[in-house]
C-alpha cells in the first residue's frame, strides 16, 4: 500500500527585527553565549527597550482555608518585557497571577500575606477598583460580555469615568485598542455586532482590545491560548511580543513552547514555590535549579 | 512565615470612589432590603400576635354555628376539614395528569405540533386567573350529563357547586406547578442514565417505570408540595364553587360520595365570610382561622424545603 | 405494557389536560358572547346614562322573559380600576423587587442573606385571603380614619363616600403580595449569571453596583419579563383580597382629584365577579360576568404571548431566556 506524503509544513512568518543579545535582567547571574538555537529571534528585546519595574513582590504567601498555595514568593515585574509563569498544574501560578490584581480576594477562604506593590504603593493603600484599572486581566476562556462589540471594548472607559461618555468620545479609543489587539480590520464593518457571534479566537482578542481599552500598566494573561486554536495562537502571541513595549506583559501558561516564543523573563514555580526565576536564555538554556532542568525535559508535567 | 504582617482576607470597596448616583442606588438597594425584613416580620409578628389572642382549641374541634350567630359561639371544624378534603383531592387529580403529561412531552413528545400546543396549554393555565377557572367550572359542570357531581334541585337544575367540582377546577391550579416540577426533573437527568438502561435492552416504558419515576421523586415532590400550597391558600374557586355554606351540607346518596357532592367552605372562605367583606361580622374568629390556616403553609413551605435540600444532596454526579 | 401503548397512554392524559384548556377558552368566550353583542364596542366605553353599578342591577334584575333581558353596560370604569391597581402595583412592586432581589445577592451580609431568602419564599405562598384579612381589619381603618380627614370626606359626599377602602389601600396590599414572587424569580436569574461575566468585570475595575448593574441586571432581563408576566396576571386575577379592601364601588377615580385620587374607592374585574357570584342564575347577568372573565381570560393570553416576543428578541445577545 502506498502511504500518502505528509501534508506540507506550514510556517507563520513573524517580522524579524535585527538580530541583538536581550539585556540579562538586572540582579540574576547570566552565562555568556548564544541564545538557545531555534528561538524566533522576533521575541528578543530591542536593544535600549525602557525595562521599569512596575510591581514588586516580597515574601508573598497565599492560603485557601489554611492550605498554601503560594509560599513566598518574590518577584518583579517590569513594563517592556513579558514575564512567563511556568510550571505544573497546581503550582500556584494562577493563584499569583490573581493575586496581582487582587481578584483572589473575592473567594471568601483567601488570605494573602506579604507585601505587593504598583508603582512604589503598596497595593493596600489603593483603592481595589483603580488598582484593576491600571493592572487589568484576560482569562483562559473568553469572555466576551453580552453586548455588542462597541459597548464590549468601551465597557471599561464608560463605568470608570465620572461623568458617563457618548458615543463619539469613545469611538477613538476604541478603535485604538482594536487596533492594537489586532481586530480592527475584521470587525471595522460592523461595530455594533453582538460580541458572541465572534469566533473563539476573535473573542479572546476582544478581550485583549477590552482590557487595553483602560490603558492599564500590567497586563495580565491566564493561559489566554489553551481554548483556541493553532492560527489564533500565533495570532495573539504575536500580539503579546508587541504589547510589551507599553506594558508589563505577564503570562500564565502551561505550555513550554509558548512561552519559549514569547517570554523575555520566566519564572518556574512547583509546589508553591518560585523555584528559578531569570531571563528566558539562561533557564531554558543552562537552568540552575535540578527541578528546572527536569521540568524542561519533561520527566514531570 | 510571614515577613510583613499585611494581611488581607476581603477585599473591602470603599464606596468613596464610587458615583454619586451609584452611592444613591446603593442606599436604595438596602432601603429595599431592610423594608422586605420589616414587612415580613410586620406580617408574621402580627398573624402570630392576633392568632395566639384568638386561637382557642374548641375553635378546631366546633362544627361552625349558623351565620347569625357566628360572633357568639361555634369553630371552625367543617372549615378545616373542607380545606383537608379539597386538598386531598385536587392534589390527587392534578399529580396523575401532570407527571403523565411531563412524562409524554419529555420522554415521547410526538407529533411535535402536538407537543407545542400541550406546553402552550399549560402555560395558558398557568397565567388564568382562578376567578376565571372558576366561572368556566361553573358553566361546565351545571350541564345535565355532570349531574352525578353536585346536587340537583327540583326542576332538573343542576346546582354545578360541590366539592367535587371545586377539586377539578383546583387541580388545574396545581396542574402547571406538578408539571413543571416534573419536567425540570426529567430534563436534569443525564443522557447516560437513559442510554445505560436501553443499552441493556429496557423498553422506554419500562425504563420510566423503573429508572426515571424514582430517581425524579423530590422533584415530583417539591411540584406536589407547591400546588397543594396554592391549592390551600386559594379562596375565588372555593367561593364560587363550593357552595358558601358554612357547615358541610350532604347531597344524598351513598356516605362518603354525598358529602363529597355536597356544599360546605374551607379555612379560605371562613375568614373571607367572617370578614367585613362576608357576613360573618366575627373578625375574632376570622384571624384563628387565617392563623392556622398560615400555619398550614408554612408548614407545607417547609416540608418544600426538607424535600429540596434532599435532592441538594442526592445529585447527579 | 409495550412501548406504544404506554405513549398512548401518556398521550391520552396530555391530551385530556389540551382538551380541558381548548374547553375553558371556548366556553367562557362562548358564554361570553351576548353581552359583547349587545352592546358592540360600547361595552368597553362609559357612559350611557348610569352609573355601571346600576347598569349591573339593571340587568340582574331583567325580566324572566328572554326577550326582555337587559344588557346594556359601559364597563370603563371596571377597566379602568382594574388597570390603574394593577399596573400601578406592578411598576412599583418591580422596582422595589429589583432593588431587593440586588441586594440580596450581591450587598446583604451572610446572617441576612440567610433569613431573608426563605422569608421571600414564604411571603410568596401566603394565601392572599391573609392579606386581605389584614388589608382590611388594619389599613382600611388605619386610612379611613386617620388619613382621611372629615373635610375631605365631606368634599366629595354628594359624588362618593370615603371610607378606608381605597385605591391607597388596594395598591399597596397587592404590592406587597406580588413582590415576592418576583424577587425570588430574579434572585435565582442573577445567581445563574456565569461567574465568568461577573468577574471579568471586575477584573476591569468595575465597581461593584457598576458590575450587577450593567451586567447581571442587563443579562437577566428574559427573567425580570418573565417575573413582570407572572406578577401581572396574578394581580389581574387578585379577586378576593381585593375585593376586601377596594371598595365596592364601580367607580373610577379621577387623577385630577389630587391627593383624593389615592382615597376613592374602586373594584376591579375580578372582584366584580365575585361580588356578583349569586347572580348566575339570572342568564343576562351570568353572562356578563363571563364577559368580564372573557376579557381577563384574554389579557393574561395576550401578556404571555407578548412576554414570549420580548424574551425571543432578547436571544439576539446571548442571554438565554
Amino acid at each position: 500500500m502506498e502511504l500518502m506524503p505528509p501534508p506540507p509544513v506550514r510556517r507563520i512568518v513573524l517580522d524579524d527585527p535585527p538580530n541583538v543579545v536581550a539585556a540579562p535582567p538586572t540582579g540574576t547571574t547570566t552565562t555568556a553565549g548564544p541564545a538557545a538555537p531555534g528561538r524566533p529571534a522576533a521575541s528578543r528585546r530591542h536593544p535600549g527597550a525602557v525595562v521599569r519595574e512596575r510591581m514588586r513582590i516580597e515574601g508573598l504567601s497565599v492560603t485557601y482555608s489554611g492550605k498554601p498555595a503560594v509560599r513566598e514568593v518574590s518577584l518583579s515585574i517590569r513594563a517592556g518585557e513579558v514575564l512567563a509563569l511556568i510550571g505544573p498544574s497546581g503550582c500556584g501560578k494562577t493563584t499569583l497571577l490573581r493575586t496581582l490584581n487582587r481578584l483572589t480576594e473575592l473567594t471568601a477562604t483567601a488570605k494573602r500575606s506579604g507585601s505587593l506593590s504598583l508603582d512604589s504603593d503598596n497595593v493596600d493603600t489603593l483603592d481595589v477598583t483603580e488598582l484593576r484599572r491600571r493592572v487589568t486581566m484576560v482569562f483562559q476562556q473568553p469572555n466576551p460580555f453580552p453586548m455588542s462589540i462597541f459597548e464590549n471594548v468601551a465597557y471599561a472607559l464608560r463605568e470608570q469615568a465620572q461623568r458617563r461618555p457618548k458615543r463619539p468620545e469613545l469611538a477613538p479609543a476604541v478603535e485604538s485598542a482594536l487596533r492594537r489587539a489586532g481586530l480592527w480590520d475584521e470587525v471595522a464593518d460592523d461595530l455594533d455586532r453582538p460580541a458572541l457571534r465572534l469566533s473563539g479566537g476573535q473573542q479572546q482578542r476582544l478581550c485583549i482590545a477590552r482590557a487595553l481599552a483602560a490603558q492599564p500598566e500590567v497586563l495580565l494573561l491566564d493561559e489566554p491560548c489553551s481554548a483556541l486554536d493553532p492560527r489564533s495562537t500565533a495570532i495573539i502571541e504575536h500580539l503579546i511580543v508587541e504589547l510589551r513595549q507599553d506594558l508589563a506583559v505577564v503570562i500564565v501558561t502551561h505550555n513550554l513552547q509558548q512561552a519559549y516564543r514569547v517570554a523575555d523573563s520566566v519564572a518556574f514555580m512547583y509546589l508553591g514555590e518560585l523555584v528559578e526565576h531569570g531571563s528566558a536564555e539562561q533557564v531554558f538554556g543552562a537552568p540552575r535549579a535540578e527541578r528546572t532542568r527536569e521540568y524542561l525535559a519533561g520527566a514531570f508535567g | 512565615m510571614a515577613t510583613t504582617p499585611s494581611t488581607r482576607t476581603q477585599a473591602v470597596e470603599s464606596t468613596a470612589t464610587w458615583r454619586r448616583s451609584d452611592r444613591v442606588a446603593l442606599a436604595l438597594c438596602w432601603a429595599a432590603g431592610i423594608a422586605l425584613c420589616v414587612i415580613a416580620a410586620a406580617i408574621v409578628l402580627y398573624m402570630l400576635y392576633k392568632g395566639i389572642q384568638t386561637l382557642r382549641p374548641s375553635l378546631l374541634v366546633d362544627r361552625p354555628a349558623d351565620g347569625a350567630s357566628q360572633r357568639e359561639a361555634g369553630g371552625f371544624l367543617d372549615p378545616l376539614v373542607g380545606t383537608v378534603v379539597l386538598t386531598v383531592m385536587a392534589t390527587a387529580i392534578a399529580l396523575p395528569l401532570g407527571v403523565a403529561t411531563a412524562l409524554w412531552l419529555v420522554e415521547y413528545g410526538r407529533p411535535s405540533g402536538l407537543a407545542r400546543a400541550v406546553e402552550s396549554g399549560i402555560e395558558v393555565i398557568a397565567g388564568t386567573p382562578t376567578i376565571v377557572l372558576a366561572i368556566f367550572g361553573l358553566a361546565f359542570f351545571s350541564q345535565e350529563i355532570f349531574s352525578l357531581l353536585s346536587f340537583t334541585a327540583e326542576g332538573n337544575a343542576v346546582f354545578g357547586r360541590s366539592f367535587f367540582i371545586a377539586a377539578i377546577m383546583m387541580s388545574f391550579i396545581a396542574l402547571p406547578l406538578v408539571f413543571g416540577s416534573t419536567r425540570e426533573a426529567l430534563l436534569a437527568v443525564p443522557a447516560y442514565v437513559r442510554e445505560a438502561s436501553y443499552a441493556l435492552g429496557k423498553s422506554r416504558w419500562a425504563t420510566i417505570r423503573r429508572v426515571l419515576l424514582p430517581s425524579i421523586r423530590p422533584g415530583i415532590a417539591t411540584g406536589t408540595a407547591l400546588g397543594m400550597g396554592r391549592i390551600a391558600g386559594d379562596t375565588a374557586i372555593v367561593v364560587i364553587l363550593l357552595g358558601g355554606t358554612l357547615r358541610l351540607e350532604e347531597a344524598g346518596g351513598p356516605p362518603i360520595f354525598s358529602t363529597l357532592k355536597g356544599t360546605g367552605s374551607t379555612l379560605t372562605s371562613y375568614v373571607y365570610e367572617n370578614s367585613p367583606a362576608g357576613e360573618g361580622n366575627a373578625y375574632d374568629k376570622a384571624y384563628a382561622a387565617a392563623f392556622v390556616l398560615l400555619l398550614v403553609v408554612i408548614a407545607l413551605n417547609f416540608a418544600i424545603d426538607v424535600i429540596a435540600r434532599e435532592r441538594g444532596d442526592a445529585r447527579w454526579s | 405494557m409495550t412501548d406504544a401503548r404506554a405513549e398512548q397512554m401518556l398521550g391520552a392524559f396530555a391530551c385530556v389536560v389540551l382538551l380541558m384548556i381548548l374547553l375553558m377558552v371556548v366556553s367562557v368566550m362562548a358564554k361570553a358572547w351576548p353581552s359583547f353583542a349587545h352592546n358592540g364596542l360600547l361595552w368597553f366605553g362609559s357612559g350611557g346614562g348610569d352609573t355601571v353599578d346600576d347598569q349591573l342591577s339593571n340587568i340582574f334584575n331583567s325580566p324572566a322573559n328572554p326577550k326582555d333581558f337587559v344588557y346594556e353596560l359601559r364597563a370603563w370604569p371596571l377597566l379602568y380600576g382594574t388597570a390603574l391597581i394593577t399596573l400601578s402595583s406592578l411598576v412599583i412592586g418591580l422596582v422595589f423587587a429589583l432593588l431587593a432581589a440586588i441586594f440580596i445577592v450581591e450587598f446583604a451580609p451572610k446572617p441576612m442573606q440567610r433569613i431573608l431568602e426563605p422569608v421571600v419564599r414564604l411571603l410568596a405562598a401566603v394565601p392572599s385571603v391573609i392579606y386581605g384579612l389584614i388589608g382590611v381589619l388594619v389599613l382600611v381603618p388605619f386610612v379611613g380614619n386617620t388619613l382621611i380627614s372629615t373635610e375631605r370626606k365631606e368634599d366629595v359626599i354628594f359624588v362618593v363616600q370615603l371610607s378606608g377602602n381605597s385605591v391607597l389601600v388596594a395598591v399597596t396590599v397587592l404590592t406587597v403580595m406580588i413582590t415576592p414572587i418576583m424577587v425570588a424569580l430574579i434572585v435565582v436569574a442573577l445567581r445563574a449569571v456565569p461567574v465568568a461575566w461577573t468577574e471579568g468585570s471586575a477584573a476591569l475595575g468595575v465597581n461593584r453596583w457598576r458590575t450587577i448593574w450593567t451586567i447581571s441586571v442587563r443579562a437577566v432581563r428574559p427573567a425580570i419579563i418573565a417575573a413582570a408576566v407572572l406578577a401581572c396576571a396574578r394581580a389581574l386575577g387578585e379577586a378576593i383580597m381585593l375585593s376586601m379592601v377596594s371598595g365596592s364601588l364601580g367607580f373610577a377615580p379621577n387623577p385630577l382629584d389630587g391627593l383624593t385620587f389615592l382615597f376613592e374607592p374602586t373594584r376591579p374585574l375580578a372582584s366584580t365577579i365575585v361580588e356578583g357570584a349569586e347572580g348566575f342564575s339570572v342568564p343576562p347577568f351570568g353572562q356578563t360576568l363571563y364577559a368580564f372573565g372573557a376579557v381577563l381570560l384574554v389579557s393574561s393570553l395576550f401578556l404571555s404571548l407578548g412576554a414570549h416576543y420580548a424574551k425571543r428578541s432578547l436571544r439576539r445577545y446571548g442571554l438565554t431566556p
